[in-house]
This record gives structure tokens, sequence and C-alpha cells, in this order.
């Protein structure tokens, strides 16, 4: 990252190559290994071919070429990189929730505790579809992404109803982040986090100059004006709230890193940050002490297994010595016992089953990916020429990025389990659909960024080179 | 806006890295741990994916695996007179875990073993399922059964040695219980663990008497006391006539020591008072010794030490701080000095070879699928509680009580046998039942192919000394029997 010139090849005026047959290649790589890795789970488990094998390569095939399509003719300069990185994810976790829809142990479970044991897989694929569908339309509907701009405050109140809603749902598994309507539940703040970072992008956007500039220098470090504190107060008191009343650590930790970060970029100024984890550190600590639900999964991270031995859940423990059984390879898909881990196998836990079945290559290989998006993100932000698209596009990545590393890290016992689900692979239809937004959304503001320049307008950016012409 | 865009790009990067170093740690550093470790339930769903090894008594196995369909096992351990070898193979057990040989040598039975890795790649690559290798004992069927059969329904145990080697010819404990019914994971294997449980069962049939009870060995102690005597030169001549008067008063007290009934100990001679197992005189030659040298000789023996054999036997007690008559009544077995039927039986081999200890084992050799050798137990010398010299000096006495004294039903005519009986007391003032015990050898003819060590706990009516004689000596002498059977079919 020495020079800013290698920075500014996706904004050269000469007609950058679309990169859409790239896209295309690597979309049929991401077709391929899932249906690959579907026989093999097949035939480790039962000997035989899975009999859905042509179904579902064709279903992820059509999902992967529809998707290709709309972006070839409504963003035809976005990033090669995210739609076949979703489409890959996508098609791994389908396999990893068909494979597990196939224990036993899990089916003996449900029977035992006297509840229905149906497989999730195809309703996966539905959704799968419906997210695909959400992309389509985005891509198609949102003809701009500054269009977004416009709906700044609406987005706070549709994001501010969204979280506070599941206060007044019934908790589930120890945590109150769903709305159920009859048999549908849906988990709000998948969806939340892509609003909230629209309605940060806009505020922000109008407010950076007052944020960074109205302040005072104190012990090196520039102190934001009491009125501008107020923003902050307000979110870090939302994240608080969130915690208390419906027990979510991850969300809260999602949308104050979240603000964190967006603050950060916006005014440019070290200062948020050190406030930032000051105040988390506190709320996180008040809390803490007074709500047992929090203090129980604090003490779960640090003696898994006491814990286990003790009569408390031994997820964590079934977790780790799943990571630990798989190994450098993994037993390969079908083979391990993940499932020992019980309910939430598919959704929360997932990552566990890649740990035992591929392995530590691929569980790393996974992470990568998941890195990958992050990067291609960052680039995005890099590269858009608007401070809106900046802010939106680092702020959806790095909601992404915390996501992805508060799920795994609880999951491999790193940090403490936080009950979110990991992107696109996790059983769950509201992560879904809202992971294939989140990617729509930045493909549209990759494509505005490496569109090729109507004319070359000589950029604010301190960084630019400056070519002197003759 | 780059400069800072660069430094969350360089943040989020650190998070994913993290994570990276996160999974390296938890799937290749402390892989192994997690994979084997207590609680996984993947030890034991392999364990039971294939057929297991066997465990082998003779050429023929002792065990077997049965196939179930149950979801987490497709096999199921089983057994082959299961009562009757429980001491020597313990249980395997899906839904319990597993013990003795069965845990010690897991990894062959199940072919896990990194010694096996070989076999397992053929397999692999040949695409068959994995085998698991088989444990050769040193156990002797018919000892076994002569032992078993002859405890019965008493409460009680037998071990038997070849002196010669070490080798563990039979090891029974009554009551037994039988493995194959907890073996499964059903609820009916439930009942029955919990049925076999100390709480349920006052017997507790899953205690492995022969290596893991210590009884108060009672009169079989003589033995020791007499070996110190001989060792520590105190008398040489065991047909000389000892300093010993009747009654003997205990040292610091009172109290006379008691002998059984009406016997000839006033100065006998070693051999006499072996023979009567007269209390005073060992009593006398306890304390004339002392504790120390008295402790000594125990410890040649293997007392205050646990013994592998692979299974772990509980070490035998002689304990460092006694008063003086609690010394002298040790010297007699009547104090707080334990010891395992196996010890007892390693004393009458130290006798029988020649004043020489081999250290007792199991297991003979360790088998791969394939039927190659993978490793085989070689005898070795524990120690040497005696010089050959007072080994045959004490093998004189201790066949003089067999030819005449108190163990006369353990002879067989035509082989010469040594031993001792005794009883000891126990409860507070001897209120409950004695234990009867009986240790002895019998000679072949090159050496001592057998020592054996029998202990049951005896009955009211007998409470004499003529327990040891009456009811154990009988089993004793047909595992002698069976064994010297099998050393001439050789």
């Amino acid at each position: 990252m020495s020079s800013s010139t290698t920075n500014t090849t996706t904004i050269s005026t000469a007609g950058p190559p679309s990169r859409r047959n790239t896209e295309l290649v690597m979309l049929v790589f991401a077709v391929i290994i899932p249906v690959f890795a579907y026989a093999n789970a097949g035939l480790a488990l039962s000997d035989e071919m899975p009999s859905g094998m042509l179904s579902y390569g064709l279903g992820l095939g059509l999902l992967a070429g529809v998707g290709h399509l709309v972006v070839r003719k409504f963003a035809p300069y976005a990033d090669p990189l995210l739609l076949p990185i979703a489409t890959l994810l996508n098609g791994l976790g389908l396999v990893l929730i068909w494979r597990l829809d196939q224990s036993r142990r899990l089916a003996q479970r449900a029977k035992d505790a006297g509840m229905a044991f149906a497989p999730s897989a195809p309703n996966q694929l539905i959704y799968s579809a419906l997210g695909v569908a959400l992309f389509v339309g985005v891509l198609i509907l949102l003809k701009d992404h500054r269009i977004l701009q416009r709906y700044t405050y609406i987005s706070m109140v549709v994001a501010l109803i969204l979280l506070i809603l599941p206060m007044f749902f019934p908790a589930r598994f120890g945590a109150r982040i769903w709305i159920t309507l009859g048999s549908f539940s849906i988990q709000p703040g998948e969806f939340a986090k892509i609003i909230i970072a629209v309605f940060f992008s806009g505020y922000l956007m109008v407010k950076r100059d007052a944020l960074a500039l109205a302040s005072r220098r104190f012990m090196g470090l520039y102190l934001p004006r009491g009125r501008d504190l107020g923003p902050i107060l307000v979110v870090w008191g939302m994240s608080i709230l969130i915690l208390v009343f419906e027990t979510d650590l991850g969300t809260s930790l999602l949308f104050f890193g979240l603000f964190v970060v967006m603050l950060y970029v916006a005014t440019e100024r070290t200062s948020w940050i050190v406030f930032g984890l000051l105040m988390s550190a506190a709320g996180a600590v008040g809390v803490a002490t007074f709500e047992p639900h929090v203090q129980s999964r604090v003490d779960a991270w640090l003696q898994p297994f006491e814990v286990a031995k003790n009569g408390g859940s031994d997820q964590i423990a079934q977790a780790l010595m799943a990571f630990g059984s798989g190994g450098v390879f993994g037993t390969g898909l079908g083979q391990g016992n993940s499932d020992l881990i019980g309910f939430a196998a598919n959704s929360d836990f997932i990552l566990a089953t890649v740990g035992e079945e591929l392995g530590l290559a691929g569980t790393m290989g996974l992470l990568l990916l998941y890195g990958l998006i992050v990067e291609r993100g960052v680039r995005t932000a890099l590269a858009a020429r608007d401070p809106f698209g900046k802010l939106l596009a680092i702020g959806l990545s790095a909601a992404f990025a915390i996501q992805v590393f508060v799920v795994a890290g609880g999951v491999m016992g790193l940090i403490p389990l936080t009950g979110m689900t990991m992107p696109f692979i996790a059983q769950g239809g509201s992560s879904v659909i809202a992971n294939w937004a989140l990617v729509a959304i930045l493909i549209k503001v990759s494509d505005t960024a490496r569109r090729p320049a109507p004319a070359p307008a000589p950029t604010t950016d301190a960084e630019m080179t400056q070519v002197v012409r003759p | 806006m780059n400069k800072p865009l660069r430094r969350i790009a360089i943040f989020c990067g650190l998070l994913v890295l993290a994570l990276l170093v996160r999974d390296n740690w938890l799937q290749y550093v402390q892989a192994d741990e997690l994979k084997n470790r207590d609680g996984n339930h993947r030890v034991l769903i392999a364990r039971y994916s294939q057929p297991r090894g066997n465990i082998i008594v003779d050429g023929q196995p002792i065990t077997g695996s049965a196939e179930t369909n149950g979801i987490d096992f497709k096999y199921k351990r089983t057994y082959k007179d299961g009562p009757m070898w429980a001491p020597v193979t313990g249980f395997a057990s899906q839904a319990y875990g597993a013990n003795q040989i069965e845990n010690i040598e897991d990894g062959i039975l199940t072919g896990n073993d990194d010694r096996l890795f070989f076999n397992r790649t053929i397999d692999m690559i040949t695409g068959k399922k994995q085998k698991g290798g088989d444990v050769i004992t040193t156990l002797n069927r018919k000892a076994q059964e002569a032992a078993f059969k002859g405890l019965g329904d008493k409460k009680g145990a037998v071990a038997a040695l070849d002196p010669r080697t070490g080798k563990i010819l039979a090891l029974a404990s009554t009551p037994s219980y039988d493995p194959s019914k907890i073996s499964g994971a059903t609820s009916k294997d439930k009942e029955a663990w919990l049925g076999l449980q100390p709480k349920k069962d006052k017997d507790d049939p899953m205690l492995n008497r022969a290596l893991r009870q210590t009884y108060p060995p009672g009169s079989t102690f003589k033995v020791v006391t007499a070996a110190a005597a001989l060792e520590n030169g105190k008398y040489t001549d065991i047909d000389a006539p000892t300093e010993s008067p009747v009654p003997w008063k205990l040292p610091l007290s009172t109290q006379n020591l008691p002998n059984e009934g009406n016997i000839p100990c006033k100065n006998a001679s070693l051999r006499q008072a072996l023979r009567y197992s007269c209390n005073t005189v060992f009593g006398k030659l306890g304390d004339d010794l002392g504790k120390e040298k008295m402790r000594e000789q125990a410890e040649k023996f293997g007392f205050n030490e646990t013994v592998d054999t692979p299974v772990r036997a509980y070490a035998s007690v002689y304990p460092e701080d006694m008063d003086r008559p609690g010394n002298a009544m040790s010297a007699i077995g009547q104090f707080d000095n334990r010891a395992t039927p196996l010890q007892m039986a390693m004393i009458a081999s130290a006798v029988a070879n020649d004043g020489k200890l081999m250290k007792p084992y199991m297991i003979d050799s360790l088998r791969a699928p394939n039927l190659n050798t993978i490793e085989q137990t070689d005898p070795e010398q524990m120690s040497q509680p005696l010089s050959s010299e007072n080994a045959q000096k004490l093998q004189s006495m201790m066949e003089t009580v067999v030819k005449e004294g108190t163990g006369t039903s353990a002879q067989i005519p035509g082989v010469t046998v040594g031993g001792k009986t005794g009883t000891a007391q126990h409860g507070v003032a001897n209120s409950k039942n004695p234990y009867a015990w009986f240790i002895s050898y019998a000679k072949g003819h090159d050496g001592s192919p057998v020592a054996v060590a029998v202990v049951i706990e005896g009955s009211n009516t007998l409470r004499g000394d003529i327990a040891g004689g009456k009811l154990a000596a009988p089993i004793a002498k047909n595992v002698m029997k069976a064994v010297l059977e099998t050393e001439r079919a050789k």
C-alpha cells in the first residue's frame, strides 16, 4: 500500500476491461465445486450418488447464471469476484446443510426431544433463490447507489424499528432476535445492518466536517464537541439496550463496531476509535456484571469443558472437539461426527462441520474466501469516487468482516459465543437473503467506481499523483 | 478518506488473520489433545465402528464382536465366559468406556495404534475396512476354570503365576460380572450397569479382587517373616530350636499373643513353627528383627509398590509407622499390613523360584491383524528377596506344611508341593467372617511351573487356622493340577 498509483488503476480513463468473462469462468468453478462436494458427501453417506445431484447442479447453475446475466447487463463494470465467491459459499453451505440433514443422530435427538425433524436444505435452497432474486432486484431497481442518500432518515427509523421489534416477541434459545409471524420468523438484525450502514453513510457524509473539525485538542487527541457526541451516545445506548433486552451480544457488537469504523473513516480522527473502544469496553463490562446470560456465555468461553462437565451447554466443547478431530485434512464430507453438537449444528455452529469434515485446509480456505469478499469491498471503497459510496462500501465490508469474526471466533472459542450466523453458509433465511442484498449493493458501488470516467476530473484527493501535462 | 480506509482494511485483515491463527492452533497444535480427550464421543464411535481385535487365551479368543444397528455404534463387544474372564479382560462398553486390557490395549484392538500404521495404509489402499490386532495373554484356560469353579459362589480371589517367568496363569475374582451385559448403550445395559455399582450391589462384582483388593494376609505372611529371619541371619538352621517362650507377651503390652489351640510352639524350630503356624514364634521373630528389617523384606517381595501387569495391581501395604506390638502383630499378618492375592502369589513364586522374583505380567504379545507379532513381552526379574540357599530352606519348610502340617489338603500325589495356610481375622474384635488364605507352589521336573494364592471370605463355622487349609487349599490344589497337566502336555 505504499504508492498510491496502485489504487488509481481502477479509475483510469482508458476504459478498463469490464472483467465480466473472468467472472463467468469463476462462476463455472463456483458451481462445479459445490456439485462435486455434494457428490462427495452423498457417496460418503450412502455409497451412491445423491438423487438430487442433477437438479441441484442445475439449480445452482441457474441462480449463478441469472445473477451473472443481470450483472452483465446492469453493472457491467462491477468487481468480478464478489458474485462467484458468494455463489460458492452459498453452494457449499447448501451441501453442508444437506449433509447434516442426513444425520441419523440429529433425527434421533429430535425424536427424543419430541420434536419433528425436518430437512433444512430444501428450504435453504428456496431462501437462496429468494436471495438471488433480491440481488437481481437491487441491481435492476437501484440505478445508482447514491439514490440511497435520500433515504437517510427513513432508514434510521426503519432500522430502529427493526431492532426494537424483537423485544416484543418471545425469546428463542435465550435471545430475542426474532420477529415471529405465525410459523414464519425473521431475524431483523441481518437486514438492519445494511439499513444502518445506509443511514450512517448519509448522516456522516453531511456531518463529517462538524465532527472532524469542531474539536479541541487535549493530550494529543482531538476531543469532539459535546453536541457532536449526541449521535454517538444514542448509538451506544442502542447497542447496550439491544444487549440488555434482547441479550444479543453479537448484534450490539456489530452495530457499535460498524459505527466506530464509519466515524473514523468519515472524520479521519483517531480519537473516535479511542472513544469507541472505551465506551464499548465500559458497556460490555457494565452489562456483563449484571446480565446472567452474558456471564454464562463468558464462562462457557473461558472453560468450555468444565461448563460441559457440570451440566451446562456442551456446544462449545463439542465444537472445539469437532475442530480438533478434523485435524489438518479433515475427515471428508459426510464422514465426521459434527452432528454431536446437536441442534444449531447447521446454523450457528456450521463452521464446526467445515472444521471437522474439511479440516484445517478447508476451514482456512473458507476464511480466506470471506477475507476476499471483505478485501473486494474495501477495494471498492477505495475506488469509489463519492464520499457516500466510500462510506457505504466500507461500512458494508466492515460489517461483514466483524460478523464473520464474531461468529467464527465464537465457534472456535477465540471470543465468547454470540449467536450470529456465518454469512451465506449457515442455515437461515434472513441471513442468506440479507447477505445477497449486501453483495448486490457492493457490486453496484463497484460498478459505479470502476466505470470509465466521463471526463478526467481533477480529484480532491490529497494522495492523487499530480500529472503535469506539457 | 483513503488513509483511514487503508487502516480499516488492515484491521479487517487482522481480524481474518486472528481467525486463521486460532484455526491453526485448534486444528494443528491442539488437534491430538482435542481428538483423544475424555468426553470426545468420537473415540467411542471409532472404537466400535469395526469389529474389535480379540483377547486370546491358549490360542482361542475369549472375546468377540457382534453387529448392532445403533446410530453411533456399528459393533458391540461380546465375551465368552464373561464372568470367568472379567478380571482379565475388563469391559469395553459403548456407554461406559473401557477398563483393564480392553482400555490399555485399545490402540491395538481398534487398529489405531501407531505400530499398525502400515497395516492401516495397506487396508486403505486396497479399500478394506480397518482391522484391529489381537492381544495374546499368558493365561491358562484350565487353571482359570479350576480357580473360577473352585471359588464358586463364595467371595474371594485367586492369582496364579509361573514363578520362572512371572506369567500370570490364572486371575479369578468372585462374585464376578458379565461384561457382555454392559457392553452396549441401550437402557438394558444401563440397568445392568447401575445394578453392578457398589451402591446397588454390596458385593461389588466389578471389583477385581485379585489385583485391586488388599486383605490382611494372616498367617501366610509368616513366610515373609521366616524369610526375613533367614536373610538377616537371625537363624540359619531351620531345624534348630528358636528362643520362643510360650506364652509370649506382646511388647509394651500386658496382652499375650495366643496360639491357635494347643500346639507345640515352645522354642520350636522354624520348620515346626511354620508347620503348626505358631503365632508366638513368628510374633517374637518380627519383634526381634524390628519393623525396619521387616518392612525391607516385605518391600523386596513387592510390598508398598504398584505392579503394572499391564493392568495396575494396587500396592500391598507394610506401613512405616507402627509401634512395637503392631509390628509383632504384623509379622503374623494380623495388623495393618495388607496384601493383594497377586502379592501373596508373588511371595510363593519368589520362594519357589529359588529366591528370584519375576515381574508378573499377563500380556504375552501383541499381534497385528496379519498375525505378525508387534510386541513380545520378555520376562524380567523384579528383585531377589532371598538368596537361593535361603529360598531352598524356606521351600523345605513350606513343603513340610503341606506334607504334615496345616496344608495337607493341597497334596498332589507324586508332586512336590509347598504352601502355607492363613486365616485373617477382620472386623472390630473379630466380628466379621475371617479370610481364609492359602499360598502354595508345585514343583515340576525343571523348576516350579506354578505358584498360587487363594483368598476366600470364610464362613462363621470355620474360625480357626484350619480355615485356610479347609477352604482355600483345595482350590489352590486344583489350579496347580491344571497347570501341571498342561506342562506335561507340552
